[in-house]
């Protein structure tokens, strides 16, 4: 198939940035999206110009490195399925494609189609974890831990932390990242301890960042390449709201 | 090259513990002096930077992704094994040892491996602790299923995404670290040298992939835990970013390089669909646990599966291997689709594939258990390849996946550079010639959560460091030969992509280096590869320049690499005279075709020494000594 595409140019940060065309020939149906760049790229770089700079590693669909706004939509809003596992038997011959970096105030684009996420690493930092040292921990079954809680754990752990949902956002915001963490950590056993504490902080540190607020859109669960449920979102307001609660730890031995 | 493994003496199944009993510890004051760099993000090294951090180490911590959760032990798909012996099925720790060492065809070092397998259950209660959700039974305890080259139940998994789970709880753990300000994390770093001084391991050299500058960065000690080099064959399993780049200079600085030859191919892959591919996609292993593999009895089959009648299909491993059926180890696995692949019986387009059958499976137990079980990489399937392997069986081919070969270490995880320590899949130790389903991950955390925070100190304890800083003489001679290599590749100005010969370099490796090797077939590929690396450094072209992201520089530097490792790997498999797991030579195979060790003369570790720029690289043994179990022709019958 033939397709034109319409790729952002941008070649640093503080360039302004454009659209670019570029018409290719010879597209084979059962290319995944990203080898049909590595085709435009090869092509470009014959012609001796720079190739379209995009983010990609495991190209297995987990590792969340890879993500494009396709006409408009994260991922290409394709059910469950991330830019590197979209393959071209969706797209027709003829077809004009636009392509352009996640668009949010909090993901500075770095060249082309390359963002800066990590405002992610530091809401996970703020609190995404159970604080928890190594080598002695008691036996893995000590604490049973229901089948249905582990599993609803596991929906909201399958996070990728690729940023879709807040492409997605009109808001730009970035809840359900963040509370699918927190909703997970707060299902299982070990998350206890802190569970008033992480919230809180968690949900600080996202507020510091350039993220929007939710305001209920629920764009970010249509275009979660993980299917992440915005049920998250509604187990972090509630762990929120709890954690303001009279009597509330909130770490260093105080309480609210 | 001097090669003592340090195994501590006593019998095997006390090794450990006496090691852990008599190590020189360093006082919480003293480790706070020490500072430690880790290089990879994986399930080893955030599990090391972690530790150690929580130990009270000064790290710093680098990784060439965005961000430290997304190494490739994300990918790991089926599971993690352990000996809890929770389904009471008979497990133990010298079981598991010994699975370990048969699977790897006896050649792994004993005291490595059975260490392995003893913290293996301690990872699981510390995974737990992090809140890696596990899958579970309605009774609330954890849940197991049977990997490859095992006969009991000892695989822990998260669905199908057990690394990703695994690694998540590693990079929080790493993550509380940061916070904390005992780890100094720098994502988008490629590291291109280590710097040695007086012998000793002090620091890299890395390249911010974002400005473009070049930065040093010295410590006491330095943790390599970059993976493995699968991608020498252009096509693997493996992330497109994974590269041999820090194993590869650490060898030119005077790492033993060990085993390069030992290489797996994993048998579950999807079949390559065109020229234009990129990567390979691996279905985990633990399909083989309810999918019947076969192939079509005719020759040049053109019937749908669905048609071609029970009588008419060859359900190979099961015949062959009625103890194991298709739960035999992956090298077994990939030989048997190679074989009836070249004897005409493959499918698919390309011929070169076989199936993967849940038919039965879901007569057995109904299609809602294999969803639940299995579903989400009949998805990745269907979003692949179009096809919905509920209906029609999963087609599959063995594809590149692991390294069993890297860096030569010693008990201690030191490899030949003092204060060099290498980690995970980068290292060669604990798998032999074969590694086992789900022991990767094992391993991986093995060494950062228990192996390196005890063995580390000893090193820092002994040795007396002088102070080094970025202006020592070393420092400045490795950046100025990162710089000038750099400048090189952006001056050539040539006709051919970086891609181009890195597809190139894989196709010999997958030809000749593969999965079956001969002595001309090696000697044909270590020529060509050689031609092939000449023509790289006069024609590769690489737009652009140093100071910008530059993701053509990138990977030119890393197929650089990969032209230098491919020789090693090609004459590795040639001086090996035998066949032995992964490693199989067609000269030496068994009159039913499986791998025929040479005992007598090659029962040791390979280890390769870099002698110089054009001059052939020294072969040195470490002599593996078996104690506690005796090497026999392994059977899976």
């Amino acid at each position: 198939m033939r397709l034109t595409l319409h790729i952002w140019r941008q070649s640093g940060p503080d360039d302004k940035g454009r659209f670019k065309t570029y018409q290719l020939d010879a597209v084979n149906e059962h290319m995944s999206f990203l080898e049909m760049l590595d085709v435009l790229n090869q092509q470009l770089i014959e012609r001796g110009e720079d190739p379209v700079a995009f983010e990609h590693d495991c190209r297995e669909g987990v590792c969340g490195m890879c993500g494009l706004m396709i006409n408009g939509l994260p991922h290409g809003g394709y059910k469950g399925t991330t830019t590197c596992q979209l393959h071209m038997r969706h797209f027709k011959d003829g077809q004009q494609l636009t392509l352009e970096p996640w668009r949010s105030a909090a993901f500075p684009v770095l060249k082309d189609l390359i963002v800066d996420r990590s405002p992610f690493d530091r809401i996970m930092q703020a609190g995404g974890f159970v604080s928890v040292n190594t080598g002695s921990a008691p036996d893995a079954n000590a604490i049973s831990v229901p089948k249905d809680d582990a599993e609803l754990a596991m929906d909201y752990a399958e996070c990728i932390g690729c940023g879709a949902c807040v492409a997605a956002c009109p808001n730009g915001a970035a809840m359900l990242f963040m509370s699918a963490k927190v909703a997970q950590l707060a299902l299982l056993p070990q998350g206890q301890p802190e569970r008033e504490r992480r919230v809180r902080a968690m949900v600080e540190t996202m507020e510091e960042e350039a993220f929007g607020a939710c305001t209920n859109f629920t764009s970010c669960e249509a275009m979660c390449p993980k299917e992440i449920s915005i049920s998250a979102i509604a187990r972090m307001n509630k762990e929120y709201r709890k954690a303001f609660l009279p009597g509330r730890p909130v770490g260093g031995g105080k309480v609210s | 090259m001097k090669l003592d493994a340090r195994i501590p003496s006593g019998p095997l199944e006390s090794k450990w513990t006496s090691f852990r009993d008599h190590v020189t510890l360093l006082s919480p004051a003293n480790k706070r002096k020490h500072s430690v760099i880790v290089v990879g993000t994986g399930l080893a090294g955030a599990s090391a930077a972690a530790t150690l951090a929580e130990l009270g180490y000064k790290v710093k911590a680098f990784c060439y992704q965005d961000s430290a959760r997304r190494a490739h032990s994300i990918a790991a798909q089926g599971g993690i094994n352990a000996t809890k012996n929770y389904q009471n099925d008979g497990d133990s720790v010298f079981r598991l040892f010994y699975d370990t060492i048969k699977g790897g065809d006896f050649r792994g070092r004993e005291a490595n491996t059975y260490r392995l397998a003893e913290v293996s259950s301690q990872i699981i209660d510390q995974c737990v602790a992090q809140g890696v959700p596990f899958a579970r039974e309605y009774s609330g305890y954890l849940s197991n299923r049977t990997f490859g080259g095992a006969l009991v139940s000892r695989t822990f998994y998260a669905r199908g995404a057990t690394g990703q789970q695994l690694l998540l709880g590693a990079y929080s753990a790493l993550s509380r670290q940061v916070a904390a300000g005992q780890v100094e994390m720098h994502a988008r770093m490629d590291v291109l040298d280590l710097v040695v001084i007086d012998g000793k391991a002090r620091g890299i050299v890395a390249r911010n992939m974002t400005t473009g500058e070049l930065e040093s960065h010295v410590a006491d000690a330095v943790i390599l835990a970059t993976g493995g080099y699968a991608n020498v064959f252009y096509l693997s399993t493996n992330a497109m970013g994974c590269n041999t780049t820090a194993i590869w200079r650490a060898y030119r600085r005077g790492a033993g390089f060990a085993n390069p030859c030992y290489m797996q191919i994993h048998p579950t892959c999807i079949p390559q669909s065109g020229d234009y591919q990129s990567k390979l996609t691996l279905m985990s292993e633990s399909l083989r646990n309810d999918g019947r593999v076969w192939v079509p009895r005719k020759k040049g089959e053109t019937r749908a599966p669905n048609d071609i009648p029970e009588a008419e299909r060859n359900y190979y491993l099961e015949e062959k291997y009625p103890a194991y059926g298709n739960m035999v180890p992956r090298d077994v696995a990939s030989r048997n689709a190679k074989y009836w692949c070249d004897e005409g019986h493959g499918v698919g387009t390309s011929g070169r594939g076989v199936y993967l059958d849940f038919a039965d499976a879901i007569r057995r137990l109904g299609e809602d258990t294999i969803r639940e079980r299995y579903g989400n990489l009949f998805d990745m399937y269907e979003r692949i390849t179009g096809e919905n392997a509920y209906q029609i069986p999963m087609r599959i081919y063995p594809a590149p996946h692991y390294t069993m070969g890297g860096l030569w270490v010693d008990y201690h995880l030191m490899s030949t550079i003092p204060g060099l320590f290498v980690l995970g899949e980068a290292n060669f130790s604990d798998h032999g010639a074969n590694r086992l389903g789900a022991s990767a991950l094992m391993q991986g955390l093995a060494d950062g959560y228990f192996v390196i925070p005890n063995t580390l100190g000893a090193y820092l304890g002994k040795e007396k460091l002088a102070s080094a800083s970025d202006d020592a003489p070393e420092v400045r001679e490795a950046m100025a030969g990162v710089q000038a290599r750099l400048d090189k590749l952006l001056g050539v100005n040539g006709s051919k992509t970086v891609d181009h010969f890195h597809r190139e370099l894989g196709h010999i490796m997958w030809n000749d280096v593969g999965m079956g090797r001969s002595e001309a077939g090696l000697k044909e590929a270590i020529a060509r590869i050689r031609e092939l690396r000449g023509q790289f450094w006069e024609d590769v072209r690489v737009l652009g320049s140093g100071n910008e992201i530059n993701q053509e520089l990138e990977k030119a530097a890393r197929v650089a690499d990969f032209l230098e490792l491919g020789e090693l790997v090609a004459q590795d498999a040639l001086a090996r005279e035998e066949s032995a797991g992964g490693h199989f030579r067609e000269e030496y195979q068994t009159e039913e075709g499986e791998a025929l060790r040479d005992d007598e003369n090659f029962q040791h570790v390979a280890v390769w020494e870099y002698t110089g720029e054009g001059s052939e690289p020294a072969r040195h043994i470490e002599p593996l000594v078996f104690e506690a179990v005796t090497p026999t022709q392994r059977s899976y019958k």
